[in-house]
């Protein structure tokens, strides 16, 4: 296949993800339009960086005044997962692939477009996942200027609703994993624990949301791989 | 310069490296079994703690983010996609909402 199919090839992966992006998108934006942040500011946050969780995390801290070194310790947090899906990726490049294909691809790692690429037979070409990450950006960036733009015209009823689309994204990436893995089960039930517990105790309430989950997630993540370290064969392919 | 601009500078910094590191200078696969533990683990743990209980503070009525919470746990269990398990949580909630209007004020 030539470079044109398969970025068209990608372009047409990309169209369903991009449609769910643009619905969960708009929950991003409103939560942006809370933490203060304006509506051009949200769609370049989106367009530059492409992933739910660590820009809502980003968010959260900003609006809780956090400093420049939390929120970056805070986006290695949310986003180390995306070390492991470049890792995987990188073992389905043609070896002879160049270093500005990678580095642009570098760009477009996200848990979907990861997904879809992976999912292809043999070498993955770079072309392919290319299509599939501007068709779903396009999706991305404007559901959260939409949400950014309509979040205060919107009635509270709708924006209400509308505020659970993010979590529903993120349910939807750790239950299939627990479902097939018992201790990320019982890591999913303790982290809920954990969190609600340091939401309602004194003092420990006091620290910002953002910083908390960075604490919470590291403390559990720690505790799981020296006690529960997986070896080579055990660890899921789609990250 | 506006600070947010710093800030999401900052972030868009960060998640390039983690996502061009391994691409450009990582081509082997990582080796040390702590690290691919942890690696493994953090997503699904920060995902969970950002999920609980912050979703039944973003509602109006709490309950009906508790519910849509378990609605969207559901779903995802029985293998419905990213996009219907967000769609379905959100619909849980704009529905209650509507009833607890009726009925509690």
């Amino acid at each position: 296949m030539t470079k044109k199919q398969w970025f068209a090839k990608g372009a047409m992966a990309g169209i369903p993800i991009s449609l769910g992006y643009f619905a969960v998108a708009i929950a991003l934006g409103i939560s942006a339009k809370k933490a203060g942040i304006s509506v051009l500011q949200a769609s370049v946050t989106s367009l530059l960086i492409n992933a739910s969780a660590g820009e809502y995390a980003g968010f959260t801290l900003i609006a809780a005044g956090a400093t420049y070194l939390e929120v970056i310790f805070m986006e290695a947090v949310a986003n180390a997962r995306y070390l492991l899906m470049s890792t995987a990726l990188s073992q389905r490049l043609e070896p002879g692939t160049g270093i500005l294909k990678r580095l642009l691809l570098g760009f477009t790692v996200t848990d979907e477009i990861f997904g879809v690429s992976i999912g292809l037979d043999g070498y993955v070409s770079p072309y392919f996942t290319y299509g599939a990450f501007v068709v779903a950006t396009c999706g991305w960036t404007s559901g959260t200027m939409f949400g950014a733009l309509l979040g205060e015209i919107l009635p509270s009823s709708v924006v209400s609703a509308l505020s659970v689309g993010l979590f529903g994204m993120f349910i939807s990436i750790f239950i299939p994993e627990a479902k097939k893995n018992k201790i990320v089960a019982a890591l999913v039930v303790i982290s809920f624990a954990v969190s609600l517990t340091f939401a309602k105790l004194p003092y420990i309430s006091d620290i910002p949301e953002g910083i908390r989950v960075i604490i919470i997630t590291v403390l559990i993540s720690v505790g799981a791989a020296l006690l529960f370290p997986i070896k080579e064969k055990e660890e899921s392919e789609n990250g | 310069m506006d600070k947010i601009w710093i800030y999401i500078i900052c972030m868009a910094a960060v998640t390039y490296l983690i996502r061009v590191i391994p691409l450009t200078l990582i081509r082997k696969p990582i080796k040390n079994v702590f690290l691919r533990s942890f690696l493994y683990y953090v997503p699904y743990v920060t995902l969970a703690v950002m999920t609980f209980p912050a979703i039944v503070d973003a509602t109006g009525y709490p309950l009906a983010g508790l519910i849509a919470f378990f609605v969207a746990i559901a779903l995802a269990y029985f293998g419905k996609g990213l996009f219907f398990v967000s769609v379905s949580a959100c619909v849980t909630v704009f529905v209650l909402e509507r009833i607890f209007d009726i009925f509690i004020k």
